[in-house]
């Protein structure tokens, strides 16, 4: 029996929704340099994000994604990512150089 | 470009390689072709993001034009917020990161031979084939409008000489003359496109042509970001606007150039002093006469790698695709073009493509220091095809302080310029 439940789990972890998937964190991270540029750097008013610390990035995001920290558009793009994602990302941009 | 990016790439290519026991390019001798056709907002993020996943490939993009103007930011010309050359780029760039870029056109794509033959003669051959042709206008869609009769009534769709044109007949419009748009049915380029030109243009004759009016014939009933773009004419350009659904006959179904007149479905013709048609329009047309449309006119795809669902090997991606729930709008080419990069990569690597994110934010400026946005978040999914992550995304809010449409046009600004400089910087 509890073979069978660990099974079931497996199966269901195995055939969630794709967009509960975390998805290459390159992939991620290509689609944020659209708006803050080719080596995250930022662009105007857009802020960069290379070499910001890892944990400050992180909790930004979640705050956007909580809504806990005002924003035009990042909250309702935040909103699209999974807290594994968002966690890739901070190491990703937080490694950058 | 982002260095760490390409380690990382590297890195995981390597990674995979091992994994499998496959060397890092599949293909034996000498390095894997890569051929791009189409040089704007996919075409040339494609190219970019598959030299910066395997530098050893081959990539070719051919590209008739040897400067690209943008459709995003050309309605900001036509409003005379800005001058054309600083929406205009060279592919000098994309030759530097060891792009191969021929100007050329791409007569035909020989799927059998895996080969591309240019208007010029020469032959690409290619292992795998990434296609971005963008739109082409369905000229007498609506009875009349041919290419000469863009000339008189131009669409401005393409920007370009066309965005130039319409420039000059709003010049030289007399105070007090009216302004038409004939607006498409969906799908087109651009939802917001015609709808932030309106705005462009009043802004522009409030200033300089007071008393003119403005009058949109649309085929549509409804139109992005429609209560924000309503709300903020009516804060700055009340009375000058008017809009009028399909049905209340605001669909125009033929133009008589010369006249500058524009007929409706039930018969009514509008006299304009100047008119800008942006008729129907389907896939460019490398795409059509290669295969990869369909009935519709339009490039159906797998959402996962972007490969055409009617030929394999060929990936398409931009406006030219069947995406919905994404935009036809250079954004979303853009993340696309990074999708399709990637699973071109994975593919001659034998390895599976990356699971594809993909990003939209379409920002349209309404007046000065003012700007509205509409954003979504997208992923492929192998049993749904492209869906956007639920409760995700979606337009700015109507109630909202100044502060944020002002922060809206500054990141707008920001936008076009990470977003050009990624592609052409």
């Amino acid at each position: 029996m509890k073979i069978n439940i660990k099974i079931a789990l497996i199966l269901a972890l195995a055939a969630g929704p794709a967009s509960a998937q975390t998805a290459d964190v390159s992939i991620l991270a290509s689609t944020c340099s659209g708006c803050h540029g080719a080596n995250a750097n930022g662009s105007g008013g857009i802020p960069g994000l290379r070499s910001q610390q890892q944990i400050y990035l992180a909790d930004q995001l979640k705050a956007f994604k909580a809504g806990s920290r005002p924003a035009t558009v990042m909250n309702r793009l935040a909103k699209g990512y999974t807290d594994e994602e968002i966690a890739g990302l901070a190491v990703h941009f937080s490694r950058l150089r | 470009m982002t260095q760490f990016s390409r380690r990382r790439f590297i890195a995981s290519a390597a990674g995979a390689s091992a994994a499998f026991g496959l060397p890092a390019i599949a293909y034996g001798q000498g390095a894997a072709r890569v051929v791009v056709i189409g040089g704007g907002f996919g075409g040339a993020t494609a190219a970019r993001y598959l030299k910066i996943a395997s530098p050893q490939l081959q990539v070719t993009l051919v590209e008739p034009s040897r400067r690209f103007v943008t459709c995003p930011y050309s309605n900001l010309v036509i409003g005379g917020w800005r001058k054309i050359d600083s929406i205009t780029f060279g592919y000098d760039k994309l030759t530097r990161a060891g792009i191969t870029v021929v100007h050329d056109t791409a007569a035909a794509i020989e799927h059998d031979k895996k080969r591309v033959r240019l208007a010029g003669g020469r032959m690409l051959s290619y292992d795998r084939l990434i296609v971005s042709p963008g739109i082409d206008i369905r000229w007498n869609a609506i009875a009349g409008y041919d290419e000469t009769g863009a000339q008189a009534m131009p669409h401005a769709w393409r920007a370009g000489e066309q965005t130039l044109v319409l420039r000059r007949q709003l010049e030289s419009m007399p105070d007090g003359g009216l302004f038409v748009m004939a607006a498409p049915a969906n799908p087109f380029r651009c939802p917001p496109g015609p709808y932030e030109r309106v705005s462009m243009i009043a802004s522009y004759l409030k200033q300089s042509k007071p008393r003119s009016k403005i009058l949109i014939l649309d085929a549509k009933e409804n139109f992005s970001k429609q209560p924000l773009f309503q709300d903020g004419w009516q804060k700055f350009y009340a009375g000058m606007v008017e809009w009028v659904p399909s049905g209340k006959d605001g669909k125009v179904v033929k133009v008589d150039a010369k006249a500058r007149t524009l007929e409706t479905e039930f018969g009514q013709v509008h006299k304009a002093a100047v008119a800008n048609v942006i008729p129907p329009q389907m896939a460019g047309r490398i795409a059509r006469e290669s295969g990869l449309a369909d009935a519709s006119g339009w490039c159906p795809i797998d959402a996962m790698t972007f490969e055409s669902k009617l030929v394999k090997g060929v990936h398409v991606v931009g406006d030219a695709t069947i995406a919905a729930p994404m935009p036809k709008s250079g954004f979303a080419a853009n993340s696309q073009g990074k999708v399709a990069a990637a699973a071109a990569v994975a593919m001659l690597q034998g390895r599976t493509s990356p699971a594809p994110s993909m990003v939209n934010t379409c920002y349209s400026h309404v007046a000065k220091d003012y700007a509205i946005s509409v954003a979504g978040v997208y992923r492929g999914t192998p049993d749904r095809g492209l869906i956007e992550v639920a409760d995700s995304g979606g337009v700015s809010p109507r109630q909202w302080e100044d502060e944020n449409r002002r922060l809206e046009s500054v990141y707008a600004d920001g936008w076009y310029a990470s977003i050009t400089g990624e592609m052409f910087g």
